[in-house]
């Protein structure tokens, strides 16, 4: 083959191909097929145990001294907003790998220190909002139920359907995370999580589980409601 | 036909090629993330920059995007951002090591052939001024897209741990400024990509075949 027969060869090639270029990119709700996905599953275990890493490392606080700005919408997974017929018979279990399990009453709540903060929140859909939270850290509930040193994640279970995630010790022990009965300085209304809600700057906003009635410590990583359909499992910020 | 000389090496080729397939997945997952919420800013409020790609103005075709939904594009984005930023590094480091970078970055030195290329383009010059392995326009482009990646990959960091790496997503001017920016390097990139495309085939088409084979037998042989 001479060489200017070869040049027009791979210029056949070229023009040949081209078309595929339409083709591959009309496949591209592609999740990655059944190759691939084992690769995604172990690099964003990997990203998860770096976000660990670093939140070991830096353990930053967000900035909490911000003005009010957005929207806060309204989210659940129930078919209607959940709520519940009698608030004053309503508890939260508080269990699992515990010295002193605990079933919280609303008035038990309402009577330890409280904190406020207003801060960005982050959802993993791109969008933030800031705004004002109160509530009781999570380490005060800890201190009072006094987890065991095997005690290595939490789970967090909700009146939502099953709405639940599970997260590590190390972001439920921040000090910005708390149990939050407060919105916008009022009792926090339905629509946001009532009449108590996971609330934490430093996580995505999937993992902030509302409408809470139980909290279990426990050896087990466990999963969560989005995060068992794909969403990173550290969703940590 | 001139005479075939060695113009790139595998180190580039490869690069380049691996870049084009990660960037290409980084724009596509990164348009389906952005679906999730098609605005810039807090949610349901005015934050006034200038977004042609806002969702109440024009719908990203799904044809480009990667990953079918939210967590789809998001195990795509998390997955392909390392390979793109090691095969940046290894690119860079090729530069640093090799002493390449002195034809391709951009200097004050170049200033006036620039000047004397955009003349050529415009036809204001008939001869095609005498350039080196790339010409100064070429350079100008190549250190911005070195530029444009290194501020997609900042911002992005900035944007995935804002609080963790605040002290970087401050320096985009806080997370939502740093997701504008991150868009910006997105739509900047694309433009950047097409007109790439383009000037390889109206200005030089042999250039596509060097950076395949790495051997140019094109018209703009070095004059160095």
């Amino acid at each position: 083959m001479s060489e200017s027969s070869r040049i027009i060869a791979r210029r056949d090639f070229i023009r040949l191909a081209s078309p595929a270029v339409p083709i591959a990119l009309a496949a591209c709700g592609w999740d990655g097929g059944k190759h691939l996905q084992p690769v995604f599953d172990k690099v964003i275990a990997a990203n998860n145990s770096l976000g660990e890493g670093l939140l070991a490392v830096r353990h930053a606080e967000a900035n909490p001294a911000q003005i009010a700005r957005g929207q806060m919408p309204s989210y659940f997974v129930s078919e209607g907003m959940p709520t519940i017929a009698d608030p004053s018979a309503w508890r939260l279990e508080v269990g699992g790998l515990v010295r002193k399990p605990t079933a919280f009453t609303p008035e038990m709540i309402s009577t330890l220190p409280h904190i406020n903060y207003t801060i960005t929140h982050h959802c993993v859909e791109g969008w933030s909002v800031v705004k004002s939270w109160g509530g009781v850290p999570f380490t005060t509930f800890a201190a009072l139920v006094e987890p065991m040193p095997d005690a290595k994640y939490v789970q967090f279970d909700s009146f939502d359907s099953g709405y639940m995630n599970g997260w590590d010790i190390a972001s439920a022990m921040h000090p910005q995370t708390m149990l939050a009965d407060a919105f916008e300085g009022k009792p926090i209304a339905a629509a946001h999580g009532a009449p108590l809600r996971l609330y934490s700057p430093i996580k995505l906003g999937y993992k902030l589980t509302k409408y809470l009635t139980k909290v279990t410590f426990t050896d087990k990583k466990i999963g969560g409601y989005w995060e068992d359909r794909g969403y990173p499992w550290f969703g940590g910020l | 036909m001139p005479h075939a000389v060695p113009r790139h090496r595998p180190i580039v080729r490869i690069t380049h090629w691996l870049n084009a397939v990660f960037l290409a997945g980084m724009i596509g997952s990164g348009l389906q993330i952005y679906t999730a919420y098609g605005h810039i800013g807090f949610h349901d409020d005015t934050f006034n920059v200038p977004n042609p790609f806002d969702a109440s103005r024009m719908a990203i075709p799904q044809a480009v995007k990667l990953g079918g939904w939210l967590a789809g594009g998001l195990r795509w984005h998390f997955t392909l951002a390392w390979p793109f930023v090691l095969t940046g590094l290894a690119y860079v480091l090729f530069l640093v090591i090799s002493g390449e970078w002195r034809a391709l970055l951009f200097g004050p030195r170049d200033v006036p052939g620039a000047w004397q290329m955009t003349r050529y383009y415009l036809r204001l010059r008939k001869d095609h001024p005498p350039q080196g392995k790339h010409n100064p326009l070429q350079k100008s482009a190549y250190t911005f897209a070195i530029v444009l990646a290194m501020i997609s990959i900042l911002s992005g960091f900035a944007i995935a741990k804002p609080i963790q790496l605040s002290f970087l997503t401050s320096l985009f001017g806080g997370y939502e400024w740093a997701r504008y920016w991150h868009f910006v390097a997105v739509w900047t990139f694309t433009a950047f990509i097409m007109a790439h495309v383009v000037m390889v085939f109206v200005a030089d088409p042999a250039s596509l075949r060097a950076i395949i084979t790495g051997r140019y037998r094109g018209r703009h042989t070095s004059h160095e």
